[in-house]
């Protein structure tokens, strides 16, 4: 779907991206990490053309980018940045209905589609449709943003830290939204992060940059289990990369289904890393495992946490 | 701002306590009704024959003041919006330090120099007197363009961009509409320094409101003062007040749910 | 060649328009009479040619490269053509001169004011990158003017009608800037004074902010000349009443009047904005440390705010200056006096002479401020 050959930017005399190789297949969620002035910022807004790429060629479907008329290129990607990118002078509807307007979808069409994504957000379309950004809380502003990114159908989606500035346990509850979003409609998304953790927890290619450069790039796993150089070692997290392996799989991978034993249950649709905490918290080597209506699934033994990684 | 109260006195204090009723009101009751306190100033300047202006109605002098006011006010908004937003282009922004030394440097220029300088050049009357307030009207409005697109965040702009929003509607569509509270308040300014220069405009041979003022200054008539004064002030000041309001409407995104109105209007007052 | 700099481009290009376009002096055997326009191209002749010297300079300055240097070299070059074209109207007005009785009149024309302003723009544009501190940077494009204002007090431009006019009118124009001097001063004093209480009483008194600014929004609305208007009466009314207080209704008292009032609103928003700006916990760590209310704003609310009230006072100085001028129709006095003797004679160099002298007092009082703030601000705290 993107496919960067040999691309560079320029600033100032300085490579922001320096020659990058990159694909994202149709339908991948792809997370760009890095610290600040990696270029990993640069590297997706070349995508929309937001900046214009100095050397190498990039390609959208196939073909180069710059063949696109930039409006028309946008409007066929959804865009969403930090909550600060709602217009606010326009209601939740109208910001939401920013794209599909350009694009002159008839009335009640652009109408049902709002309702229709409000919903998908988990935002009462009723209440909400008529409502000022500066009214909504800082997590109901990023959905809105999402739900606009989302408005036209675009076939790409480029985020650029869209949970930055929320506080952790919003931050979770979109995190998984946009998981769930992903899985329904398959869309292909290039997310932009400097925080560890999302890109685990959200990608399926991790694309790690420094200096304008892939340092490495695979799956989560690949980067838990296989980091190339100290410095991915070091930005992975080297004391806790055990925790954060465990995060990656869930206790339904593990439950041995033909158990039971009594006590305090834990969702099958947790993280093991979270099952280790219910370990060490209630002190048990067993724990009885439910599935997501709440029936007995099975039991997760302790030492079965250690199994060796695939 | 005042003890809370409830149910009509609210509403009483409301209306009250807001200039704009009132000098709306005084305004037109003083331009029609000028000539019936005639007693009034006659036992207040026994000494003057004639206590009231005469030589034009009042209704027709306002009128020539806002007529005077409007045109150059149109010229200047279009003038300073379309300068303001050059210099904001980057086919203009090399031009805007430029451009912000001219204006610094017209503000030491007083605006009645310019008319007085103006007069003896192209000739006495309304001319001048127009040359003057679009000249001086320009600048505030240029500049309130500027701040106004200047207080646009660049994340809004880039997100315009991204959404596929092409520069001219980016500009007319997020841009402006947010910048217009602030741009409002640049004209606001504008008309309200017109307003006092086209009085002083009578100097130069114009018609306006400044008439009764100049010629009770030169005639020691200090009756034919007030009359001019007193027009004048209330003309200001209403027009400022519609300002205000007008200010309040275009930002309402601002303060949608702020229900203390004098909250909002002291925003607008200190951001000028 | 490149183009570096497009204002410097433009600025040029204006230059070489009002050279050829436009009158550079204008003459008239007497002042009744229009007078006939000379070019600048007539007047170059022999050595005068030298003077266009500087004009090399500033005409590459488009395409120079931006460097500390060459923007130097632009505002030295700048600095000598502004001197030279002064010498230049001043020497032409005195070989025309005639004898000590002749009526003959030379004047400024539109060309020379032209190229003064655009050399003084090319200037300030070339300074600009020089990046020095504020104050520094203030000094320097004063500087520029420096050569002018020796022409003018060596007494070689006495020829110029503007001259004649200042000779013609010296005693006046001394009471006059006299006059203009004290109506500012008087009125900046009680303008701060009573500014910056309201402003501190806002600051502390939140409720009073709607009103009190209300109050100062309204008045700074109403035109300066009605203000000096509706002031006439009751200050008179005042004077008949108290004879001994020295009221009347025209003249300094409702002058200063109306001037302090125009001045309250910079300064008090001045005084808020500055005293809002404090970092948030500063006031609170002030009062945990046991400070008294008044040790609070002596040692710390006030030299914080400090910067931003003297820019508030700024504006009101600059203000006064310009409002002054019209203080003259109440019989105050002042520039204001000269300029419409002039307007009502028609005589333009008059009015420039009302006019200029209060032009230049505004510029040297905003510099004057403007080095105070950057002064204040470079000061660690």
């Amino acid at each position: 779907m993107i496919e960067f050959s040999r691309v560079s930017k320029v600033f100032d005399g300085r490579k922001a991206v320096d020659e990058l190789d990159l694909v994202i297949p149709q339908g991948e969620l792809a997370v760009l990490i890095g610290t600040s002035g990696s270029g990993k910022s640069t590297t997706l807004k070349m995508i929309n053309r937001l900046v214009e790429y100095d050397a190498g060629t990039l390609r959208f479907a196939g073909e180069d980018v710059r063949h696109f008329h930039p409006e028309t290129l946008r409007r066929r990607m959804g865009y969403a940045i930090q909550s600060i990118g709602l217009f606010p002078h326009w209601t939740v509807e109208q910001n939401i209905a920013t794209v599909p307007q350009l694009l002159h979808w008839p009335k009640p069409r652009i109408r049902d589609r709002v309702t229709e994504l409000l919903e998908l957000l988990h935002l009462e379309p009723g209440q909400y449709r008529g409502r000022f950004p500066h009214q909504l809380s800082g997590g109901q502003q990023q959905r809105v943003g999402v739900a606009r990114a989302l408005a036209a159908d675009p076939d790409v989606l480029l985020m650029d830290e869209p949970f930055g500035a929320l506080d952790p346990v919003t931050r979770a509850a979109l995190q998984e939204e946009l998981r769930r979003i992903h899985a329904l409609s398959g869309k292909t998304i290039v997310l932009v992060t400097h925080d560890i953790d999302e890109a685990l927890g959200l990608g399926q290619r991790i694309v790690l940059m420094e200096q304008g450069r892939i340092v490495q790039q695979g799956s989560p796993l690949e980067l838990l289990t296989h980091p190339a150089s100290d410095f991915v070692r070091d930005f992975v997290g080297r004391s806790d990369i055990g925790i954060k392996l465990l995060a990656l799989d869930r206790v339904a991978d593990r439950t041995r289904h033909d158990e039971a034993v009594g006590g305090e249950p834990i969702a099958s649709s947790s993280t093991l890393r979270e099952a280790l905490s219910a370990f060490i918290t209630r002190k048990v080597d067993r724990l009885p495992v439910v599935d997501e209506q709440g029936r007995p699934a099975g039991t997760l033994h302790f030492c079965d946490l250690l199994e060796a990684q695939a | 701002m005042s003890p809370p109260l409830k149910g009509w006195p609210k509403a009483l204090w409301r209306v009250a306590g807001d200039p704009l009723p009132w000098s709306f009101a005084a305004l037109v009751a003083l331009t029609l009704g000028m000539p019936a306190l005639r007693p009034l100033f006659a036992a207040l300047f026994p000494e003057l024959d004639r206590p009231v202006y005469q030589q034009d109605s009042f209704a027709a002098l306002v009128m020539a003041h806002l007529s005077m006011v409007a045109l150059s006010s149109a010229i200047a908004i279009a003038g300073g919006v379309l300068l303001g937003l050059w210099v904001c282009r980057p086919a203009g922004r090399a031009f805007r330090p430029l451009f912000e030394s001219l204006l610094a440097m017209s503000q030491s220029f007083p605006p009645v120099a310019v008319l007085a300088v103006a007069a003896p050049i192209i000739g006495f009357g309304e001319a001048p007197a127009l040359i003057a307030l679009v000249l001086y009207g320009l600048l505030p409005i240029a500049q309130g363009t500027m701040a106004g697109l200047d207080s646009v965040p660049a994340s809004t702009r880039e997100v315009a961009q991204g959404l596929g929003l092409d520069t001219w509607q980016s500009l007319y569509k997020v841009e402006l509409p947010l910048a217009a509270p602030v741009i409002l308040s640049g004209i606001r300014t504008s008309v309200i320094i017109n307003i006092g220069t086209a009085t002083i405009a009578s100097t130069v041979g114009a018609k306006t409101l400044g008439s009764p003022i100049i010629i009770g200054l030169s005639g020691f008539n200090t009756a034919y003062v007030i009359q001019g004064a007193v027009l004048v002030a209330l003309l200001a000041i209403t027009s400022d007040q519609l300002f205000g309001r007008l200010e309040e409407r275009l930002g309402a995104w601002r303060t949608r749910d702020a229900t203390d109105a004098g909250a909002a209007r002291f925003v607008q007052v200190s951001g000028r | 060649m490149k183009i570096h700099h497009p204002v410097q481009l433009l600025l040029v290009g204006l230059m070489l328009a009002s050279a050829w376009g436009l009158p550079f002096l204008t003459h008239a055997p007497n002042r009744l009479l229009t007078g006939t326009g000379i070019e600048l191209a007539a007047l170059l002749r022999g050595e005068r040619l030298w003077l266009l010297v500087p004009v090399l300079p500033l005409l590459m300055a488009p395409f120079l490269t931006p460097l500390r240097k060459t923007g130097l070299a632009v505002a030295i070059a700048a600095s000598l053509w502004l001197a030279g074209l002064t010498w230049l109207a001043g020497d032409e007005a005195a070989r025309l001169a005639g004898g000590p009785d002749s009526l003959v009149r030379t004047s400024f024309g539109g060309g020379f004011w032209l190229l003064f302003i655009l050399a003084g723009l090319q200037a300030n544009d070339a300074l600009r990158r020089l990046n020095g501190p504020g104050g520094r940077q203030t000094l320097a494009q004063l500087a520029v003017y420096g050569p002018v204002l020796w022409l003018l007090l060596s007494g070689r431009l006495e020829a110029l009608s503007v001259l004649k006019e200042y000779a013609n009118h010296r005693d006046s124009f001394d009471l006059a800037l006299w006059r203009h001097l004290q109506l500012v001063g008087l009125t900046l004093l009680p303008a701060c004074l009573l500014g910056s209480a309201l402003g501190l009483l806002t600051f502390r008194q939140s409720r009073a902010r709607g009103p009190v600014f209300t109050v100062l929004n309204i008045i700074q609305t109403i035109p300066s000349i009605a203000l000096f208007g509706l002031l006439i009466g009751p200050l008179a009314a005042l004077g008949k009443l108290f004879p001994a207080s020295g009221l009347a209704g025209i003249g300094l008292p409702p002058a200063l009047l109306a001037l302090t009032l125009y001045g309250l609103l910079p300064m008090a928003r001045g005084t808020l904005a500055g005293l809002q700006q404090m970092p948030e916990g500063v006031i609170e760590a002030a009062r945990g440390m046991g400070l008294s209310p008044r040790q609070r704003l002596l040692r710390v609310e006030l030299p914080i705010a400090l910067p931003v009230m003297i820019s508030g006072l700024r504006v009101t100085a600059v203000q006064a200056v310009g409002l002054a001028q019209l203080a003259a129709l109440i019989g105050a006095g002042g520039f204001g006096a000269i300029m419409f003797q002039g307007l009502l004679g028609s005589a333009l160099d008059l009015v420039l002479l009302g006019v200029i002298p209060v032009v230049v007092l505004a510029i040297a009082v905003d510099a004057l401020f403007a080095l105070l703030v950057s002064l204040l601000e470079v000061t660690p705290r």
